[in-house]
């Protein structure tokens, strides 16, 4: 194993509607339970995918999410790859703060779904859109 | 120009008239062809009949045309609910044309073809209407269930006197929230009970727009005075509810359905006595 397997895209969605976000949740948890995760993991990438799923739709409009099985030496993990063409973020580290919300939510889905994960990468630009990557690893 | 359409029209029309027994056999049988015997003959030739009347009549008089459209909504209604699929309701109506061709090429003449010409884009125009209320039908039977859905899946059942119990199960979304609101309250007041539990035991994933729905609702029922308890929290659900940072405030939660009617009863002031196997009593407590 000195060549770790490249990564394996298992799904490519787009999100245009509230029911795409739920298929993009079952698609998720069909793939967590693949990889082997408990069942508290699997809620917990499962809720992650929804929030950020929802969030494209909601701030964004739709846009696409990515599922792929990844792999780091004898570990397998789940990464969600979220993007949009939407507005996009202007203040990221206000966007990260527990309760603060744009669309007249709780506040919690983007910092809660950074707690879900165990790595969570939000790019974004003003007018270009954004990019979330989360990462799920096996224990 | 437009005289000789006229006349050419005139002579399909007098085709058509003239032959209506064999270009009526002929239609009913190149439209059930498909079907496989799906459909009775004598209903469709029954349906084509009319049909092929209206088609006469609107041919005559422009505001036939609005009889010959009801009429082919209806057979278009009809069909989507029987399961046909949308070319096979509009072969129905393209059928027609090759009916009309054969007998077209018998007569063999000039005015005759080009009449067909006008005939074929006329039931082109048919046939597309056809299918157009196809979809809307369809559209319309789609949406139907889905009402019917929404309703069926969110049952208010009464658990014991004051006490209401909403199991919630599947994706809760607004509009399911909306008609769970609704129903809870309506029931809330129709029974006049003091307790409302709202289990989540079938919700396969809490996140924070859940979480928001399932707060709104508990707040509607307070501010109508009753209390309400969250059960079927599983351990999983908890687990994420915590790490997503959502907080319940005074909310009372429990793991189970039995744990949150035990509560209640016991909060209204009804003992639970006696549990010998095969042998509950219950009293209510006076005063």
């Amino acid at each position: 194993m000195s060549h770790p397997p490249a990564p394996r895209t298992v799904e490519e969605l787009t999100i245009t509607s509230n029911d795409e976000v739920v298929t993009v949740r079952q698609k998720v948890r069909a793939t967590a339970i693949e990889l082997g995760f408990s069942l508290v993991d699997q809620t917990k990438v499962v809720t992650a995918a929804s929030e950020l799923a929802r969030n494209t739709l909601v701030h964004a409009g739709g846009g696409q999410a990515n599922i792929t099985i990844v792999q780091n030496g004898a570990r397998r993990g789940i990464r969600l790859v979220f993007s949009d063409n939407g507005p996009g973020i202007p203040d990221r580290q206000l966007a990260l703060t527990d309760g603060w919300s744009s669309g007249g939510g709780l506040g919690l889905g983007l910092s809660g779904s950074r707690r879900l994960m165990d790595e969570f990468v939000l790019e974004s630009e003003p007018g270009r859109g954004t990019v979330v990557t989360v990462t799920k690893w096996t224990r | 120009m437009a005289v000789q359409e006229n006349i050419s029209r005139r002579h399909v029309e007098a085709l058509l008239r003239d032959n209506e027994d064999g270009i009526l056999g002929r239609w009913v049988q190149i439209s059930n062809e498909p079907l496989r015997g799906r459909a009775v003959e004598n209903d469709t030739r029954k349906e084509l009949q009319e049909i092929y009347h209206a088609f006469l009549r609107s041919m005559e008089d422009p505001d036939g045309a609005s009889e010959l459209r009801g009429l082919l909504s209806d057979l278009s209604r009809s069909r989507a609910r029987q399961g046909f699929t949308p070319s096979e309701t509009a072969m129905a109506v393209f059928g027609l044309k090759e009916a009309v061709y054969e007998f077209v090429e018998t007569d063999g003449g000039e005015e005759a073809l080009r009449g067909f010409i006008w005939l074929s884009r006329t039931i082109d125009g048919l046939g597309l209407y056809t299918f157009e209320s196809f979809t809307a039908a369809r559209e319309k039977i789609i949406t139907d269930q889905t009402e019917q859905l929404l309703e069926l899946s969110t049952p208010v059942v009464k658990l014991w006197e004051g006490i209401v119990a909403v199991p919630l199960v599947g994706t809760l979304d607004s509009a399911r929230t909306q008609v769970v609101m609704e129903k809870l309250l309506q029931t809330l007041v129709d029974t006049g009970s003091e307790y409302a539990v709202i289990d989540i035991t079938g919700v396969p994933a809490v996140d924070t727009q859940v979480a928001q729905h399932l707060l709104k609702t508990v707040m509607a029922a307070r501010l109508m005075g009753a209390n309400c308890v969250i059960s079927g929290i599983r351990p999983q659900i908890a687990h994420t509810i915590v790490t997503l940072g959502i907080e319940f405030g005074d909310i009372v939660t429990k793991a189970t359905l039995a744990d949150a009617l035990s509560y209640a009863l016991r909060q209204s002031g009804v003992q639970v006595a006696g549990m010998r196997p095969g042998r509950a009593a219950v009293r209510a407590e006076e005063a």
